[in-house]
């Protein structure tokens, strides 16, 4: 066997940084799109409006404008925000316009009756999202929301475009430093090709766990 | 506050305008070949020959689980050590074509399975060849099928041109990077450009959905 060429080493070492962007945006997306998904289901027309307007919006621009317009267009009225949090909160952004609709698919499957059977017995709002629709509704999310973390991991390659050195960007670098680009942006293929599997297993043993503990807990 | 904000917009919009107008024909360009190669790429899929779907089916998980940044960059900084040299323009369009093959043809392949059984028996009872069934009376109702979800990725994928900012296409972000640049007005210039991208992909986006309703079940 041969050594492991210096570049493969090298765009390891970004390794962190795709998953920090990844995670981190999906964790902080998962919690905002919970707020955004009932302000869809609201009865208030205002606040389904605006949850329709965000959602619409975010999704009619390219994610490297967003990242552009938090790390350099924030700069301009004096908000200076480091290319990683820049990063994680753009992707952060995304994930809860794209999670909003997947979590509202996912309402919109538990039969309607079971809302109303929950009330029937006196079951208070919350009791009735974490009792009854709630673990219904997270065995149609999982799926989904897995497919967009895996989709959100390749999202992450826009954070090198404003500096965040992750795979891509070292994968750039090394380019320019007159290594083989062929070999180099093959190997992050393969880097994000390998991160993709654990990352899907991941988020079904997290679906699995949820609904267990959601219906039994 | 706003003002400032705004204010030199109207002397931005010409030169984004123009940066769009190369964004569409981006999106023309890689359209043109990433629709025959998805459709080609789905009819292997559909395929009941073990080796030949093997390696389409090798070809999409590869296109669909890297990222499209990587593939510009695979084409256009790394094709050149097999002295395979394209432009700017021409390397976008072939990952952008490649990835959105990758990503349609397993829309194309669900079209074809939506085509009713019946079809194809009776166009086999009929003496057709395989190549004729699948020209005459399979395709022209897949296609059919899957125009919305096509058009759909087509509108994400003309967000996805602004990758081409990567390598230096003049399309509308990179424009508006430039504009931002010389201007140090970011903020005002970035909003422009995404208000132009949305101008395009939203009402792109309700018009699908319209005529997704409106044409209602197909079966």
């Amino acid at each position: 066997m041969s050594e492991v060429p210096e570049y493969v080493v090298r765009l390891l070492d970004g390794v962190r940084f795709t998953l920090i962007l990844t995670v981190g945006g999906f964790a902080i997306g998962a919690v905002l799109a919970l707020p955004l998904a009932a302000a869809r289901r609201s009865s208030s027309r205002v606040l389904r409006l605006a949850a329709i307007g965000y959602v619409e919006t975010l999704r009619g621009v390219p994610p490297i404008a967003w990242l552009f317009l938090l790390y350099f267009g924030l700069a301009q009225v004096d908000i200076r925000l480091s290319s990683l949090t820049a990063g994680v909160i753009g992707l952060a952004l995304i994930a809860a316009a794209y999670l909003a609709e997947i979590y509202r698919a996912g309402l919109r499957a538990v039969p309607h009756g079971q809302l109303e059977a929950a009330r029937a017995v006196g079951l208070g709002s919350v009791r009735i999202y974490r009792h009854v629709i709630g673990p219904q509704a997270i065995v149609t999310v999982v799926p989904p929301a897995a497919a967009f973390l895996i989709g959100l991991l390749k999202d992450s390659a826009l954070a090198s475009l404003i500096g965040v050195p992750e795979v891509t960007g070292l994968a750039l670098r090394l380019t320019q430093q007159e290594f083989d680009g062929l070999a180099i942006f093959t190997a992050a293929g393969i880097i994000y090709l390998a991160l993709s599997v654990p990352l899907a297993t991941f988020a079904r043993w997290l679906g699995t766990r949820l609904s267990a503990r959601l219906a039994f807990g | 506050m706003v003002a400032t904000l705004v204010d030199r917009w109207p002397e931005w919009l010409p030169e984004l305008l123009d940066g769009l107008w190369t964004s569409i024909q981006l999106t023309a360009a890689f359209l043109a070949v990433g629709l025959p190669l998805g459709l080609a790429l789905g009819v292997v899929l559909s395929s009941t020959r073990r080796p030949v779907r093997a390696l389409a089916v090798l070809v999409v998980e590869a296109g669909r689980a890297v990222p499209v940044l990587v593939l510009l960059y695979l084409v256009y900084f790394g094709l050149p050590e097999a002295d395979i040299r394209l432009g700017a323009f021409v390397s976008a369009t072939a990952a952008l074509g490649f990835s959105f093959a990758a990503y349609t043809s397993e829309v194309f392949r669900a079209g074809i399975a939506a085509v009713g059984k019946g079809q194809r028996e009776a166009a086999r009872a009929l003496g057709l060849t395989n190549p004729q069934e699948l020209r005459l009376v399979v395709l022209p109702q897949a296609i059919r099928i899957v125009i919305p979800p096509i058009l759909g990725w087509a509108v994400i994928f003309f967000q996805a041109t602004s990758l081409a900012f990567a390598i230096a296409v003049p399309e509308l972000l990179s424009r508006a990077y430039t504009l931002g640049a010389s201007s140090f007005r970011y903020l005002s210039v970035f909003l422009l450009a995404a208000l132009l991208y949305a101008s395009v992909s939203i009402p792109a986006s309700l018009a699908i959905d319209y005529l997704d309703r409106r044409r209602g079940p197909l079966t």
